[in-house]
């Protein structure tokens, strides 16, 4: 057979040997925590949407309903303990539930979705190892999304604070005391240990569900879920007690308690103002079983990765 | 150097057996045609070189073992596997982007060469683009990576006409080289005929013929007989006869070509004829039957 001569776009052969091109290590995971970004749209786009509804609910809230809204135009900030910051710690509270809740759909499609369309094909023929692949579905979870929600949280509370501004110096209102009370820097403080710990805290649950993600053919959510709720059954049938719920709930939300002193009791954090308790965290047992078991979860997904076969 | 060398390659899915202990080698630079009906194992072979299946037996791919290393191999192994996988999500600048990201042997500006040539845009998304286009982006993906061994499985797949003789064309005068080498699947074997350099027919899990084109060439002949000859022609050993506008055509392998010449007009058979009559014979049905 004839080769046509027409090679010339070709680097020599020799050359190719040679000189083996190299891409920093890094660049790949780079690339692929692009690539989750570019598909899951959500990851921004949930906690800023929950941001610009939230800072525009409080301010039709607070027009409408100024003796609901201390904090932003009462005359007295120092009606209650807290109660200037409210305005901002509950919305701040509900956009760590969106972070939490994007986080449980995102990981739940992560490794599903690319065998359901086959793409995973196309992104196996790319040298880009399974290990590189999970672990940047995992970043997203672990990293990207509790950073993005912290920024959101601090451009709802920025978008808050000027509509407070305006309108505490629309009625003739000063500042100072006001903003005394207010004490932002060390609310924003407390939502970033707030935002790591929580990560840390749900860091299996992340895992468990990349895990089954990768695992399940299809309904991962339900994959997700069964064997949790028939183990809760099962104990409760067989031994009338429900460890496995409380344990599965206190996974969810204990982060709170484990991580703040708590001063008043609550029903949604941060509803009062709470202490920041590092050492209490670090010295919590199920910090570490859990992170432990999420090193296991993510390393038995990127197994899974390698032997499943397009859906 | 041999690209790929396979020993008692075998892969059975439970009862299935798709792949039932083949050996086969391909050196580099040349350009192999696997060639099989729907469940051959074509796939299967291809995916066990690529590293995404396990196998039993042994296999090496550029010297290495592919399902051990396959990231290592995925630097020097490109594989258009099948042209409906690119995500839907995708833009045509983040796939270039990605793969120039990822890839250390990607040229962006011959993937973007090809994709001048076509209707692609870069701001497109893939949801916008036909599944033609799509395809066009995937090969012009894959044609700027620098690699040693291009797999291609039903490349062509839903592309018109006038796009696939171009593949073939761009593929034998920009990409390939002596260096390089071809595997390629499809069931449009005339359009690969005059491309490839050897050819391996899959039936069953099993090689049901294997060899270099020139020895196709040499060992195959078509003879379209005149009635009158017909008898003549079969005392010559057809494997295989079909009728034709009330000609018989005799495929013979092996035979003399002056013996043949003397009872019609003697001719390289498509690739396409031979695997009919390879499948057709008791030989090839045996195969099937063996498992």
């Amino acid at each position: 057979m004839s080769v046509p001569s027409a090679v010339v776009l070709d680097p020599p052969v020799d050359a190719r040997e040679a000189a083996p091109a190299r891409l920093a290590p890094t660049r790949p995971l780079y690339w692929s925590v692009r690539r989750e970004l570019w598909e899951n749209r959500s990851i921004h786009r949930a906690p800023l949407g929950v941001a610009v509804f939230s800072a525009v609910a409080m301010f039709v809230h607070a027009v409408t309903m100024p003796s609901h809204m201390p904090g932003m135009l009462a005359n007295d900030p120092l009606l209650a303990p807290g109660a200037v910051t409210v305005i901002y710690r509950v919305p701040a509270s509900l956009m760590l539930l969106t972070a939490f809740i994007v986080a449980v759909f995102y990981c739940l499609d992560a490794l599903s979705s690319e065998r359901r369309d086959r793409s995973i094909l196309f992104w196996k023929s790319l040298p880009v190892s399974d290990g590189t692949t999970v672990l940047a579905k995992a970043i997203v979870p672990l990293v990207i999304l509790p950073l993005v929600t912290f920024a959101a949280i601090c451009a709802m509370h920025t978008a808050l604070l000027l509509m407070s501004i305006a309108a505490r110096l629309v009625q003739g209102q000063g500042l100072a005391s006001w903003w005394n009370a207010l004490q932002l820097f060390e609310l924003w403080g407390a939502l970033l240990y707030a935002v790591v710990v929580m990560t840390l805290w749900h860091a299996p649950i992340h895992g468990f569900l990349l895990l089954v993600s990768g695992w399940a053919r299809r309904t991962a959510a339900l994959w997700a879920i069964l064997p949790l709720l028939a183990l809760g059954v099962i104990e409760y049938l067989t031994m009338n007690t429900m460890h496995v719920a409380a344990m599965v709930e206190h996974r969810v939300h204990g982060w709170y308690e484990e991580a703040f002193a708590i001063r008043v009791p609550e029903s949604v954090p941060f509803s009062a103002p709470s202490t920041m308790d590092p050492g209490k965290f670090l010295a919590t047992p199920g910090l570490w079983i859990g992170l432990a078991l999420a090193a296991v979860f993510i390393a038995a997904a990127i197994r899974m990765r390698r032997y499943r076969e397009p859906i | 150097m041999a690209c790929i060398e396979a020993r008692g390659l075998r892969k059975s899915f439970g009862g299935t057996v798709a792949l039932d202990g083949i050996d086969f080698t391909v050196e580099e630079g040349r350009i192999l045609g696997l060639v099989g009906p729907n469940g051959a194992g074509k796939t299967t072979a291809l995916n066990a070189i690529l590293g995404l299946t396990r196998y039993e037996g042994e296999l090496t791919v550029l010297g290495r073992d592919p399902w051990r290393e396959r990231d290592r191999l995925a630097r020097d192994v490109s594989f258009v596997s099948d042209v409906a996988v690119l995500p839907r999500w995708l833009r045509v600048s983040q796939a270039l982007d990605y793969v120039a990201g990822v890839h250390p042997r990607f040229d962006r500006g011959r993937a973007e060469a090809f994709l001048a040539r076509t209707d692609v845009q870069p701001k497109q998304g893939l949801r916008e683009l036909s599944k033609g286009m799509v395809a066009q982006l995937h090969l012009a993906l894959v044609m700027a990576i620098d690699a040693r061994l291009l797999v291609l499985d039903e490349p062509t797949l839903g592309l018109d006409l006038l796009y696939r003789k171009q593949f073939y064309d761009t593929l034998l005068n920009d990409y390939f080289d002596r260096s390089r080498t071809i595997v390629v699947t499809t069931h449009q074997v005339e359009e690969i005929q005059d491309v490839l350099t050897d050819l391996m027919f899959l039936s069953h899990g099993r090689i049901a013929l294997q060899c270099s084109m020139e020895e196709f060439e040499t060992r195959f002949a078509e003879v379209m007989v005149r009635p009158d000859g017909l008898a003549a022609a079969r005392a010559l050993g057809p494997v295989h006869e079909r009728q034709l506008f009330g000609r018989g055509i005799l495929l013979f392998d092996g035979a003399d070509r002056d013996a043949l010449a003397a009872v019609g007009d003697v001719r390289t058979p498509g690739i396409a004829d031979v695997f009919v009559a390879v499948m057709d014979t008791p030989a090839g049905r045996d195969q099937g039957a063996a498992r």
